[in-house]
């Protein structure tokens, strides 16, 4: 029969339009500035920095290496790097960024940025209302407004959060034990040194502090 | 006029074509300019046109409501990704691959990730290529199920196909979201592996979605198939026959809907599709009819091939260790990494000079040379046919233009 086919098609339709007040399933809509569905844990939006500590100038985990800056494919980054040099978590004295650019209006959410930063100090944030009738000025981003807390890491990304932070420990424990055994070795040559040497001679005791140098961290490979 | 198909590897059996429609006529050589004969009319369709899949423009002559020549220009979204990917290094690149044919992403970084492991020869762990496989399938299932809804929409169904197609997709984005952490740019492959390894959970969902899909599947064949306004408007238009699809190198569904049994999941078997069962649908005719019931037989079968490696995935490492996604360089050479995307044969080729960059990259878009034979497919139809062989070639101007 001719229209037959359509009248199946409809009757679907008609299935559908009524479904939609029966089951959730069928009415999927969601009205979205009313209504907001849950972020997904892994959603990402634009980078920002971490800090650890209450103060997000001296708690920047950056130090400002340039890795992410050339990694970047739309190079969206712009890094210049301190003079002089702070402590960093470890207490071992790092450059810092003293700017720290991203332009929004470029960046594409690729998240190499994170992949490639050896410091865990770059992370993606899951903010995305950003309206703005400034085009320029106000989608670039400076250091103080990308700087956020750990905390609010741990809030919008938990799992990844904690991984990366047994990690930073991990590290910051071997870094420590490492420190501790050159300085025991040191100490110890010392010694033997002290008591090899006649006692005419005296040794300083401060050369076996000197010796330790080794970044804490993996990273900054040739660059 | 009931239709049946036939099983899938069977050609589709739709009914005759219509008769009572005009044969389509050889191409006339046609002026344009001063030298356009009085009863030809240059029409110029595009580039922003709602049926063009983005910017787009067809300079078609018509004689009355008959297309006697047609030319496609495009270049309007030219990103110069090509140029832009031989200054990047390969890491670099993976993220501009997902700007190609932004509806499936994941198969883009595919494409990439295998021309660089070629180049490198690099291993990649079981796991990941089960990763690998169901993501990219994933991939196929929301791609036809848009392409579907686009060419309804183009044909002039307003909207509720379109609808209920893209609630399907946007199940299939939540997954990647869930995964990957964006819906459309994915970024996901890496050489030597994947990025992040399955959440947990999320292998359930995506098996309770699968579950629930040859349910949209059938819904949507009742919504359409049979549908006599839909076979006057697709039996018999836009006709591409085996040959032509052979000599302009046409791949993917369209190919296989002229009758060309060439999967090159089949064919060359790359990552470990070899492991599953599924079949390769093949249309008779090559019309937009057969093309557009390709997509439905296809999507059944990456729904089994999706069963199948939900059920085996093992356990295991999701990267190779001996890959550094930084600092990657492959020793000098050339390789060509091909892969059966949703629209076709998608290819990447990479030179390396020993260097972090390409020396050449290149890619074989499947959508632009799908669209190569538009005019052949066209002429002799009416101006409102040549929408819907367009909306049944499956392009992506992203792609077409790079």
């Amino acid at each position: 029969m001719l229209g037959e086919g359509i009248i199946k098609g409809l009757a679907e339709t008609a299935r559908n339009f009524f479904g939609s007040y029966l089951t959730k399933e069928r009415l999927t809509t969601v009205q979205y500035p009313e209504e907001r569905l849950p972020q997904n844990e892994a959603f990402r939006n634009f980078p920002f920095l971490v800090f650890d500590g209450a103060d997000s100038e001296a708690g920047l985990r950056c130090v400002s290496c340039h890795i992410c800056e050339k990694e970047c494919p739309p190079k969206c980054i712009f890094i210049e790097k301190s003079k002089d040099k702070k402590p960093d978590a470890v207490g071992k004295p790092q450059f810092y960024p003293v700017v720290f650019d991203i332009d929004v209006s470029v960046c594409m959410s690729c998240q190499i940025c994170v992949e490639v930063c050896p410091f865990d100090a770059i992370k993606m944030d899951v903010e995305y209302d950003y309206p703005t009738e400034d085009r320029f000025a106000a989608l670039l981003f400076n250091k103080h407004q990308l700087a956020k807390s750990n905390d609010y890491y741990h809030q919008i990304h938990p799992t990844e959060a904690s991984a990366v932070d047994a990690a930073l420990a991990a590290e910051r424990e071997s870094a420590a034990a490492k420190a501790a055994a050159t300085a025991a070795a040191a100490a110890k040559t010392a010694a033997a040194k002290v008591s090899a040497e006649s006692r005419a001679v005296k040794a300083s005791p401060d050369s076996a502090v000197e010796s330790i140098t080794e970044p804490p961290l993996s990273g900054g490979d040739g660059l | 006029m009931s239709t049946t198909y036939a099983p899938v590897s069977e050609p589709i059996t739709g009914s005759a074509p219509v008769t009572g429609r005009p044969a389509p006529r050889p191409a006339t050589p046609v002026l344009s300019g001063p030298d356009l004969p009085e009863q030809y009319l240059e029409l110029s369709m595009g580039p922003q046109h709602p049926s063009t899949h983005g910017v787009f423009r067809m300079n078609v002559v018509l004689d009355g409501e008959q297309v006697v020549k047609l030319k496609p220009v495009f270049g309007y979204l030219h990103r110069n990704h090509e140029k832009i990917a031989e200054s990047e290094s390969y890491l670099g690149n993976m993220p501009y691959t997902d700007r190609l044919d932004y509806i499936c992403s994941i198969t883009n970084n595919w494409a990439y990730a295998l021309a660089v492991e070629k180049l490198g020869s690099i291993e990649v762990p079981e796991r990941a290529e089960y990763i690998r496989v169901i993501t990219g399938e994933l991939t196929r299932l929301q791609n036809h199920a848009c392409l579907l809804g686009f060419l309804l929409q183009d044909m002039g169904a307003s909207g509720t196909p379109l609808m209920y197609a893209f609630r399907e997709r946007e199940k299939v984005l939540d997954l990647f979201e869930s995964l990957t952490g964006a819906r459309m740019m994915c970024n996901y492959l890496r050489f030597g592996g994947c990025r992040v390894d399955l959440p947990p959970g999320w292998l359930n969902r995506a098996k309770a979605f699968l579950a629930d899909f040859p349910r949209f599947l059938d819904e949507f064949e009742r919504l359409l198939v049979g549908n006599e306004i839909l076979m006057e408007r697709t039996q018999g238009v836009g006709v591409l026959s085996r040959e032509l699809a052979i000599s302009a190198a046409i791949s993917g569904p369209m190919a296989r809907a002229s009758g060309l049994n060439y999967d090159i999941r089949k064919a060359d078997g790359y990552s470990i599709y070899n492991r599953f069962s599924f079949r390769v649908p093949l249309g008779s005719h090559g019309d937009v009819y057969d093309r557009y019931m390709i997509r439905f037989l296809e999507m059944r079968e990456s729904v089994k091939i999706l069963d199948q490696a939900m059920r085996d995935i093992p356990d295991g490492p999701i990267q190779n260790p001996a890959v550094k996604a930084r600092l990657f360089r492959p020793k000098p050479g050339e390789a060509y990494g091909r892969i059966e995307s949703p629209k076709g044969e998608l290819g990447f080729y990479l030179i390396s000079d020993g260097s972090g960059i390409p020396y050449r990259y290149r890619v074989r878009p499947p959508s632009l040379i799908n669209l190569t034979v538009l005019e052949d497919l066209c002429l002799g139809h009416n101006v409102a046919d040549v929408i819907a062989v367009l909306g049944s070639v499956d392009i992506v101007m992203g792609e077409v233009d790079r």
